[in-house]
């Protein structure tokens, strides 16, 4: 990326964050806090996930044959099936439907798929009046613009932006204002063109193969009077969207509502079995009664593929296809919630799993418009109902855009600066900068203070702005001469192996090993307080780094050189204690793709976060007096990774034990996120993310308190945003503590 | 079984009183009085189909799409409710069940007591046959609504108010048993 589309995309963020930002914000906020509200609730949540998850998975395995038994449960209903191998080939056969109708107006509710096909579009070019139904969809139809959610489609819009819209569009007698005369005057006016229409048009949530029914959730009702009042009915659906029975649809009816809008259902769930027994109402006959009518309706059901098989045949997007469009990846992202679907989207999809939509319907291109805003939080993992792994999705979509990348006309520099073990040539040299930053780290290191010193000096920075798009708002970390490893190479452990109750590596990652080495140094301290034999090895860094730049071989390379650094103290019985919860998760989740699948089990079964480490060492007996007991109250946030693998208990059932004085945020990520708070492009909606976790630790009850956060870049954002410094909970517990009581 | 049953009521009523809507529990002898309570303006209905029980004759029970535009109040059966979520199950038929339910500001659907189903997989465990015979139903859970134009309103295509009665009779009882509660 050069440095003016940077900026060009820069502007684009910043011209979002100040017009839609605010709206999206309160709106993914709610749907975010609706959902753990809702799924609190539910006792079983993560046996209806897996159950979800087993379904899709098996559907997905026998698409063909569903496929096939659909078309023929949906022929013998007395409908038509047509698989449409493409967009083109979709709106094809709807035209021909409609001219074959002679409808002049088609209605429809809201249907991501029919936005996925631009059906609108080639509608009206043959004449056919196309009206949406959905309200947040009509706004959008009035205002000419596209939906910035899957879900809640105006979500970007404010009531007052709704009311002005209105009245300058339809000037009605009265001007409208509060929510129920917009939502009062949008039902009379939707409701004329939905009596007079010829052709409804709805999309499908689930389709089921074995009673041809549609699966359609809805909360205002208007699915339901499209697909009954006309006497014609399109309903198309991605392929993906079957399943084979009617029992499959349970556990879905469960999730939908909740993982999206954090509501325990809508207020409909429609099971059509088409052609409906329902009547039509036909308002040029309007005193017979419905009971004796004798409606011949027509119902077609338009399968799109559009890629979907292809993606079905991609071990690595297959996944995509398991996704129930809920939302839940959007509302619970960060960066989502400060930006919305306008920035984070491609063609038609928004999202942390558009990334897969976008690359498998529409290509690369449409993905590459958004796909770096996924910061790999992690924290839609947990929230998605069918259990994706989203931001490997978005890891692999990045790798697979990084090798078919231009080559950099900045490649002699990157040579120099950065020995490429990925050795494409073709990588965003932005990427491949923050993707080594382990030898980046080292070299300044080995020449720190100088390097600092460099670093710091304006004209390096507004070069470095310039080639690379560092932000030069941003300060940089300062590296430490002498590394956690040098320092513990001399200094030697303190506890005997003999003497010792366990035996650890402390892991030294990359960021404490050469910036944050008080840290480490504190670690050892509270781990040796606690009886416990340390050693400090030198172990490469877990390839977090070039995996967040979508550098998946290099990331593998290293992953393999770890393994091989650490295995043979697991096989001497020694645990892995790890600082970094951004490399822990590496060790926990990732590594299942880059090793061999003991090799990853053998690791993760021994690495633990050093708070999860302390907390067990107190439960199996340790003296919880050897730790600093009389520290200050603490406003804490917990690493985003950390909280999504569960760790965060631990560090707060320490501090709760030893009598600590907690409050703790809840927001999703602290938005730095690695390399992406250091970004030119992206420093602005950085900013806007953290500013949602400053604001909390800035209320009179929080002010005060000292700032604790257990990953290095969330403790790097607070310190950018407020004007305190913050410190990893070993550094609280640490017996030689500094800091304050 | 009838300890289960009376469990699942309570449960229903619970959940129908954190969605908003009032439920009123009726006998035949006396649903016409109950139901002439809980409506308002024009009411237009479609067949109830339990035993000793019909719609008073002040219901139009032959909706057109014209008394069906002016009504105020919609009268429908429910097949079955889901005690966990307040949902009932409104099936459509020929005689406009799914658009009486729907058009009218407040929509009344009518429940026998037995038919309250524990908890959703239950609910679909019914619901399969009658799907695979090619029937559609809906699960309507409250009123209709939407958050689309800046805040939560009800009433944005369907209902404004949902009121479920609740039929206190058995499967098949009838006039001479009327007013029997096996509960
Ligand atoms: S990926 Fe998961 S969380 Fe995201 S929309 Fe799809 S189903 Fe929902």
């Amino acid at each position: 990326m050069s440095k003016t589309e940077r900026e060009t995309k820069a502007d684009h963020i910043r011209h979002l964050l100040e017009t839609e930002g605010p709206a999206v914000e309160a709106n993914t906020l709610g749907f975010n806090q609706g959902r753990y509200d809702s799924v609190a609730g539910l006792e079983d949540y993560e046996q209806l996930k897996d159950e979800a998850r087993t379904i899709k998975e098996g559907a997905i395995e026998r698409l063909p044959e569903l496929i096939e038994a659909v078309t023929e449960t949906v022929e013998e209903n007395g409908g038509t099936v047509y698989l449409a191998e493409d967009a083109a080939d979709a709106n094809r056969y709807i035209r021909d439907v409609a001219s074959e109708t002679d409808a002049e107006r088609l209605v429809k509710s809201k249907s991501m798929t029919s936005e996925e096909l631009e059906v609108n579009a080639a509608l009206e070019r043959d004449g056919v009046d196309v009206v949406e139904t959905d309200l947040g969809e009509w706004v959008l139809q009035v205002a000419e613009e596209a939906p910035s959610h899957i879900v809640a489609p105006a979500i970007h819009k404010s009531r007052e932006e709704i009311a002005r819209l209105f009245n300058t569009q339809f000037d009605p007698a009265e001007p409208l204002e509060t929510p129920e005369e917009l939502t009062m005057f949008a039902r009379e006016r939707l409701g004329e063109q939905i009596a007079d229409a010829d052709i409804g048009m709805t999309g499908a949530n689930f389709i089921t193969a074995d009673s041809g029914s549609l699966m359609l959730v809805t909360s205002e009702g208007n699915a339901r009077k499209t697909a009954v009042v006309p006497d014609t009915h399109i309903a198309v659906a991605g392929v993906e969207k079957i399943v084979p029975t009617v029992e499959d649809l349970a556990p879905f009816i469960e999730l939908i509502g909740r993982s999206g809008t954090g509501q325990d259902i809508t207020a409909y769930v429609s099971l059509l079995t088409p052609p409906v027994d329902s009547p039509i109402v036909d308002p040029d006959d309007p005193e017979s009664a419905f009971a004796d009518r004798d409606d011949d309706r027509e119902f077609h059901l338009v399968l799109i593929d559009n890629g979907r098989m292809a993606m079905r045949e991609d071990d690595q997007l297959r996944e995509t296809l398991y996704c129930i469009r809920c939302s839940a990846c959007a509302n619970t992202c960060a960066n989502f919630q400060s930006v919305g679907g306008h920035a984070f989207g491609g063609e038609t999809y928004t999202g942390g799993i558009a990334t897969g939509w976008e690359a498998g319907v529409h290509g690369y291109d449409s993905a590459a418009e958004f796909n770096d805003l996924c910061t790999g939080c992690s924290r839609c993992v947990e929230a998605c109902p069918v259990k994706i792994d989203i931001p490997w999705i978005n890891t692999v979509v990045r790798d697979r855009l990084n090798h078919r990348g231009e080559a950099s006309r900045f490649d002699f520099l990157s040579d120099e600066l950065v020995p490429d073990e990925a050795a494409t040539g073709t990588i965003d040299l932005q990427k491949r900068l923050f993707g080594n930053y382990e030898t980046l780290a080292k070299l300044g290191s080995a020449t720190a203070p100088l390097s600092n010193w460099v670093g710091g000096l304006e004209p390096v920075r507004s070069l470095a702005e310039r080639f690379v798009g560092i932000d030069s708002r941003r300060p940089l970390p300062a590296f430490q001469r002498e590394t956690l490893v040098d320092w513990f190479d001399d200094r030697g452990p303190q506890v005997s192996a003999a003497d010792a109750n366990h035996q650890v590596i402390l892991y030294p990652d990359t960021y404490t090993n050469y910036v944050d080495v008080d840290r480490g140094k504190a670690a050892v301290r509270v781990l040796e307080a606690l009886s416990v034999h340390v050693q400090i090895p030198s172990v490469p860094g877990t390839g977090r780094a070039p995996l967040s730049q979508g550098m998946i071989d290099t990331a593998d390379a290293k992953a393999s050189r770890v393994y091989a650094a650490l295995a043979e103290h697991i096989d001497a019985g020694r645990d892995v204690v790890v600082i970094e919860p951004s490399d822990l998760a590496m060790f926990r989740g990732e590594y299942e793709k880059l090793l061999p699948e003991r090799s990853f089990e053998r690791l993760r079964d021994r690495s633990y976060e050093v708070l999860e480490y302390v907390y067990g060492c107190l439960e199996n007996g340790a003296d919880p007096a050897a730790l600093r007991t009389d520290g200050p109250p603490i406003a804490y946030h917990a690493h985003c990774q950390q909280r999504t693998l569960g760790l965060d208990r631990y560090t707060r059932a320490v501090f709760d034990d030893l009598g600590y004085d907690v409050l703790e945020s809840d927001v999703e990520c602290c938005g730095m996120a690695g390399s992406f708070g250091y970004k030119s492009q992206y420093y602005e909606l950085s900013m806007d993310v953290g500013d949602r976790l400053a604001e909390q630790f800035s209320t009179p009850e929080a002010r005060e308190r000292v700032v604790v956060a257990s990953g290095t870049s969330c403790g790097d954002q607070l310190e950018d945003l407020l004007t305190r410094g913050s410190s990893h909970p070993v550094a609280v517990l640490d017996p030689n503590s500094r800091l304050p009581r | 079984m009838s300890v289960e049953t009376a469990t699942d009521r309570d449960r229903f009523e619970a959940a129908l009183e954190d969605l908003g809507v009032p439920v009123t529990a009726a006998d035949p002898a006396t649903f016409d009085r109950t139901l002439q309570s809980i409506v308002d303006g024009p009411v237009v209905g479609t067949p109830l189909p339990f035993d000793g029980v019909c719609l008073p004759d002040w219901v139009a029970h032959e909706p057109t799409p014209a008394t069906l535009e002016t009504a105020v109040t919609g009268v429908t059966a429910a097949s079955f409710a889901v005690a966990d979520y307040g949902s009932v199950v409104l099936p459509s038929t020929p005689e406009g069940a799914e658009q009486v339910s729907l058009f009218c500001d407040l929509h009344v659907p009518v429940l026998r007591a037995s038919d309250i189903v524990p908890d959703m997989p239950r609910a679909i465990e019914r619901l399969g046959p009658t799907l695979r015979d090619g029937a559609s139903a809906i699960i309507a859970t409250g009123p209709s609504a939407t958050a689309d134009m800046g805040a939560l309103v009800t009433g944005a295509h369907g209902p404004k108010d949902v009121h479920v009665v609740v039929l206190e009779t058995t499967a098949c009882s009838n006039a001479t048993e009327r007013g029997v509660d096996n509960e």
